[in-house]
């Protein structure tokens, strides 16, 4: 039997009418693995626990037991913390590096029955846009592999589209978990910001953050979101508000809603595969029964700006923890000792980051130092303040925002890795949401003329995932493309 | 202009050393970079509290109570370099 374009609600049903073992699912994805990804390199490592998690699941489904996802295997970016599976950060810094706990979101999956297969690559920290940054090499775009898969979570992305998982984990601090979804066609859902707990996710940028699904389905990311979502007290940025039913409150006709499209996104330069599939989306919503209506964020044209200040400022405050003391990667002494304590942290910090994290912490330093700090973190706090109210009254317009994800396709390897400032920009389209807090979702429309995979990007305002998933169905109703596999899958 | 000065000056704050190829790119990368952030200076924000999250700043209140914590041993266990159940460190004098 065939699992690999088969959405979580079938293989639920399979499961639950017992079709066939969580144990066979679960070897069923690991031999794919096993024999797909050498080149595609989506997984840092498979857990070898699996086929026990999977067997306990299968009695429990015996037992007569449920579970929301009982038995369902999935993927985790290698940025969750995993009791008893090694988790990387894909830097040298964590090689090796198994942590004593699991993040709440990989411990409300497995409370309900899922099935770890094992962590996926990303760019090292989580930092990157193409998932060039890895100290455990670049993820390929399964749908060509000269191309990147997108980043920073690159490796769940590609796992999802080569059927290598049914679904995975991700998480997005300006786009990570919605731009490699759209370069690998598949669904990114990125929660509103304090839906989703942080705890015993390597952090990045504490007030960007969030972890979210990657999927072939709209509903299935809308199951996923729901399970991961909720208060935490171990995260006290996360909310008390109820987590609604999301997947059986889906609703495609978009009667009444009005749907916003961004002035400023279709001013900007659109590749032509871009602006025809967002062309597509605008009469999708349409046939659906929405109203479109036209916004303006003019502060949008910012973002990159200010995100990379917020985001490289509390990455370098987050990151100054690495110290090769506790745990982490720790130069050789024995051969060079010390000179003094700035020695010893400067070496294993210098050897142990790869040069965009590097960078990044540089230039959160350069950012908060005494003399630049009004200009820069303090400047970026304010527009972001001020982009923060222009969605809110573009909101007082439109239910949702639809735009583009990116204004191109995946791009070729090694095409934008040497010039930082050009890879920044990428992140154009993304950045908005986490600055803002909004949800943000990448729904697959179609593909190029190249035959890379282009999504659109719906947005909504706080703590309303609901309209998005339900714009979602509707445009994946028409567009019709999930059941796709790329070559050679 | 982020001069090689200015960087090494930077890396010194963020205590990572740098390899030759980080120490001669990375002037001219900053530089570029910092430019083109130089938009932001284009926006009044006089009076404009900055935003440092964006979250809705609820207090979740709680007992301290002492709790149980059994993962001392496998906290060990990462370390680098251990001694007993203590963290050990190279002597760092100098």
């Amino acid at each position: 039997m065939e699992f690999k374009n088969k959405s979580v609600f079938e293989l639920k049903e399979l499961l639950e009418k017992k079709t066939v073992t969580s144990v066979e699912m679960t070897k069923y994805f690991l031999d794919r693995i096993e024999s797909l990804d050498q080149d595609l390199n989506a997984y840092i490592q498979v857990s070898d626990k699996a086929l026990d998690e999977a067997k306990k699941a299968d009695d429990k489904i015996q037992a007569g037991e449920k579970g929301r996802l009982l038995g369902v295997p999935v993927g985790i970016k290698d940025l969750l913390c995993t009791r008893g599976i090694q988790t990387t950060a894909a830097s040298k810094m964590l090689e090796g590096f198994v942590p004593p706990y699991s993040a709440t979101v990989v411990e409300k999956l497995q409370s309900e029955g899922a099935v770890v297969l094992g962590k996926l690559n990303l760019d090292e920290f989580a930092m990157g846009s193409s998932n060039e940054n890895s100290y455990f090499g670049a993820v390929k775009n399964p749908w060509n592999k000269e191309y990147v898969s997108g980043g920073s979570s690159g490796g769940s992305a590609a796992a999802v589209a080569a059927g290598l998982a049914p679904v995975t984990i991700g998480t997005d601090t300006g786009g990570s978990i919605r731009q490699p979804a759209s370069f690998c066609g598949v669904v990114g859902m990125k929660p509103t910001y304090g839906r989703v707990s942080r705890y015993g996710i390597v952090a990045f940028a504490s007030s960007l953050d969030q972890a979210g699904p990657l999927s072939r389905t709209v509903k299935d990311a809308a199951l996923i979101s729901e399970v991961i979502s909720g208060f935490d007290e171990n995260d006290s940025t996360t909310s008390e508000r109820s987590v609604p039913q999301w997947s059986a409150s889906i609703n495609e006709s978009l009667k009444g809603k009005k749907v916003g499209l961004v002035k400023e996104y279709f001013e900007s330069k659109l590749h032509e595969s871009v602006q025809e599939q967002m062309d597509r989306a605008i009469e999708f919503v349409k046939e659906a029964g929405a109203e479109v209506v036209e916004v303006s964020l003019s502060l949008s044209r910012l973002a990159i700006p200010v995100y990379y200040m917020v985001a490289t400022s509390e990455a370098s405050s987050n990151l100054a923890r690495y110290d090769g003391v506790r745990y982490g990667y720790r130069s050789n002494f024995d051969e060079k000792p010390a000179s003094s304590l700035d020695d010893f942290y400067e070496r294993n910090r210098g050897e142990g980051f790869g040069s965009e994290v590097k960078r990044r912490i540089m230039l959160g330093t350069y950012a908060l130092s005494s003399g630049y700090y009004d200009a820069y973190y303090k400047k970026a706090g304010q527009i972001r303040r001020l982009l923060a109210e222009q969605f809110q009254k573009a909101f007082e317009k439109c239910d949702v925002l639809m735009g583009p994800v990116t204004a191109t396709p995946a791009f070729k390897l090694g095409d934008r890795i040497s010039d930082p400032l050009e890879m920044y920009l990428n992140d154009i389209f993304t950045t908005s949401a986490n600055l803002v807090g909004i949800p943000g979702m990448s729904v697959p429309m179609g593909f190029s003329k190249e035959g890379l995979p282009v999504g659109v990007q719906l947005m909504s305002s706080s703590f309303s995932e609901q309209v998005l998933f339900d714009v979602g169905s509707a445009l994946e109703q028409r567009a019709d493309i999930w059941k796709g596999l790329p070559n050679g899958y | 202009m982020i001069s090689k000065e200015q960087i090494l000056k930077i890396a010194k704050l963020a205590r990572l050393n740098l390899t030759p190829e980080e120490e001669a790119s990375f002037s001219p990368q900053f530089s570029a970079i910092l430019d083109y952030f130089e938009q932001m200076s284009e926006v009044d924000t006089s009076d404009v509290l900055p935003m440092i999250t964006p979250t809705e700043m609820e207090f979740h209140w709680r007992e301290d109570q002492a709790k149980d914590w059994n993962m001392g041993k496998e906290v060990i266990e990462q370390a680098p370099e251990k001694s007993g159940n203590l963290f050990k460190v190279p002597p760092v004098v100098g």
